[in-house]
Order: structure tokens, then sequence, then C-alpha cells
């Protein structure tokens, strides 16, 4: 990892864009402990969706830029295994590194301790499939000067489920209820993601690299 | 090696120039020429399967194709960029084989620094580099002289002359001549310059 900054960048943005709530609602942390705020849940997953979404925006674009890309597709033995490749690195240095400070950005926001673990759990299953959905939307806007706005508008909706079910799932463990329907839907979409994704993707790339 | 029916790209649905026939064998230097936005760049990405909206028929071999934008990483080495390269494709190549090519093209010395740290030359240097060690016998190279001091441009016919020795083709769209021994020269011909010429018979 040479990019040191895409790695950073994101993070910091989460930890800043965290304490700001903190710092602009400090009702959040101050809530009775036996009565938790089923609020901090929403607000740590939406941060985490615009955090990924930041980071998805320079997913291909050094790639596209440089031509890598297009050598990439033009040689590689089998491009779906490069596209996922990719996909998986994108994970690892950002939600995958967001999943492990999760448990202190819930901590800041007055999730319940006990829920903490469950919130770790969460962004595990729950963030690859920002990873995976996000890098459809992030080969098809790669083209444009100014992807950023439509990459938003293209791959919010398509976070939805992920968010629904994500908060969801950290609020049933404050509340002390099962998190098992939650675990199930999120590995789905997680899944279902990973089965469309790389294909949706290199069709997205091959569309963009048409487009010049 | 690549043979053209009645090929012609088109733009927003414009054909960009006449259709075009072409048999390229090995051994054989084609100098594609043309004037800004005749469509040489086009042609070329549409050969390498990057560009989908053309009337006729093409087909090619395996191929090595250079565009505008060289394909290197800038936070990787030349060497690393090579290796890269090299694994894409498929091959394993030695370390020092790598080095050599670097040598050929004159970059040795900077083959462990970060291509984004290299001039523009240096760079399509780095670039011609790729080439050498490319297992492919059809090259497409679009503008392969841009940023090249003189001595880059000797040794880039020498490379060019070199591979179509070896059974290797080259198309390579260019607006300076390139002498290599025994080129043909196809000129594009804008498709709206043939019409007026046809309004004015």
């Amino acid at each position: 990892m040479r990019a040191k900054g895409s790695v950073i960048n994101p993070l910091a943005f989460l930890l800043l864009s965290t304490m700001l709530f903190v710092i602009a609602a400090p009702g959040l942390v101050d809530d009775a402990p036996e009565r938790p705020s089923t609020l901090a849940a929403g607000i740590l997953w939406t941060l985490v969706l615009l955090t990924q979404l930041l980071a998805l925006d320079s997913m291909y674009r050094r790639d596209f830029d440089s031509g890598v890309l297009e050598q990439t597709l033009l040689n590689a033995q089998v491009p779906f295994v490069a596209v996922l490749i990719r996909i998986l690195m994108q994970w690892l240095s950002t939600g995958f590194i967001i999943a492990l400070c999760s448990p202190l950005l819930g901590i800041a926001l007055g999730i319940a301790p006990k829920a903490l673990l469950i919130t770790l759990f969460s962004m595990l299953l729950g963030t690859p499939a920002l990873s995976l959905l996000g890098s459809i939307g992030a080969s098809v806007t790669v083209g444009f000067n100014r992807g950023g706005i439509i990459l938003a508008l293209l791959v919010l909706p398509l976070f939805l489920p992920t968010l629904i079910f994500g908060a969801d799932m950290i609020n049933a463990a404050q509340l002390g209820g099962s998190v098992m329907p939650q675990v199930y839907a999120l590995g789905l979409i997680s899944l279902i993601s990973l089965a469309i994704a790389p294909f949706a993707t290199l069709a997205g790339l091959r569309i963009s690299l048409e487009m010049q | 090696m690549l043979t053209l029916n009645a090929l012609s790209c088109e733009r927003d649905g414009q054909a960009l120039f006449v259709p075009l026939n072409l048999a390229v064998e090995s051994g054989d230097f084609i100098e594609l020429m043309g004037a800004n936005g005749a469509g040489k760049s086009t042609l070329l990405r549409t050969l390498a399967g990057l560009h989908s909206q053309y009337l006729g028929q093409y087909q090619a071999d395996a191929f090595l194709y250079q565009g505008h934008r060289l394909g290197l990483d800038g936070l990787l080495s030349p060497l690393e960029n090579l290796a890269w390269f090299a694994g894409l494709e498929g091959q394993e190549i030695q370390r020092d084989v790598l080095l050599d090519a670097l040598a050929t093209t004159g970059v040795l010395g900077k083959a462990f620094a970060p291509c984004n740290t290299l001039s523009a030359g240096q760079q399509r240097r780095t670039a011609m580099a790729r080439w050498l060690v490319s297992d492919k016998a059809l090259w497409l190279l679009d503008e392969p002289l841009t940023a090249l001091d003189t001595d880059a441009q000797t040794l880039l016919r020498s490379i060019l002359a070199e591979h179509c020795a070896k059974g290797g083709a080259v198309v390579c769209a260019t607006h300076s001549p390139i002498d290599v021994a025994g080129k043909v020269t196809v000129t594009l011909q804008a498709h709206d310059e043939l019409l007026q010429q046809g309004e004015a018979h």
C-alpha cells in the first residue's frame, strides 16, 4: 500500500465526522445507560456509508487516468479476477479498517457497551456489500471528471438495505434481542452483491473506456 | 495477423474516415497517418477492442496496445511496472531480463524510482521497455514519438525495425514519418472531405 492517503483519509473523515456529532449532540452520550439511544447506531452506519462514498470516488480513477485500467482489461487472463481483487483491496483498505475502529466510534457515540462487539460484527458483515455495490457505481462514473455527485445518486439507494439491517442489528443488540435475523439479512446482501458486482463492474469499466 | 475489411470507425453515429481495407502480415510495418481528428487513435482503440462503434469487420491476433495513456502506475517503479505487466500477460520473466530491457531503453538508472518521479520522456522509455518483454507479435502503437528526444527516437526506430525483422508486425499512428525499411503508409481520409470532393465533381 503506497497510496497511504487512500487508507488514512477516509478513516480521518470518519473519525472527524463522528467527533462532530459527539460535539454537536452531547445528549447522545449522556443518555441513561439503561435506556440506550437507538439514534447512535443509525448515525454510525450513515457516517460509514458517506465515508465509503468518499473513498469509492477514487477507486478506479488513478488506474483509469494512467492507462493501467485499459491494459488490465486488455491483457489480464481473467479480467473478472482482477476486478474482484481490486474490490477486495478496496474493502481491506476502507471497510475492514472502519469495522475494526467501529467499537471505538460506538463508544464515542454512546452505543451500549454490550452492543459494541455486535457493532464490529455488523460492520464486518455489511461493509463488503458497500465496497461491492459501490464498485459498480465507481466503474460507471470513472470517466466523468466530476463523478462524485452522480456516484452518490447511483450508489446511495443501493446502500439502503445494508444501512437498515446494519443499524437494526446494533439496536437489536442494545435492546437485548436476537440479532440472527439481521445477520442473515446482511450476509445475504453481501453474498448477492458478491455475485453481481464483479460482472457489473467489468461491464461498467468497459463502458467507461468506450466513452473517450 | 491483422485484417481490416471495409472498416470504418464511428463516433456519435458519424463515420470518421473512408472505409479501410488492409492485411497486415508478419514483418509488416504500417504507418498510420492522418490529420488531427481523422480517427487514428479511434482506429487503434477499435482494433484493441476498446471502441465498439464501427462498420465493417476486422480480425486481429494477440496484440500489444500502447495508447496515449502509458499504463504505468505512478507509485510503482519501472521495474515493478514491467514485472506487473509481464504477470498480466501470464509470463514469468527473470528480473535480469526486465533490467536488461530497461537498460536497452536507457532508464536503468531510474529502475527503482517511483514512475511519477520520471520525466515524460523517461516514462515513454519505460513503456518501450515493456514492449521488449512482451510476447505479443502485433504491436498497436499510438503516437510513440511523443516526448522522445532524438536519441530515443533513433532507439524507437531500431526497436520497431528489429521487431518487424523478427517476424512481428507494427501498426503505428504517427504525425512525423518513422523510417523503417519496407514500411507501408496508410493515410486516413476524413469522411467529410470525401463528401466535399464528391459535391465538387
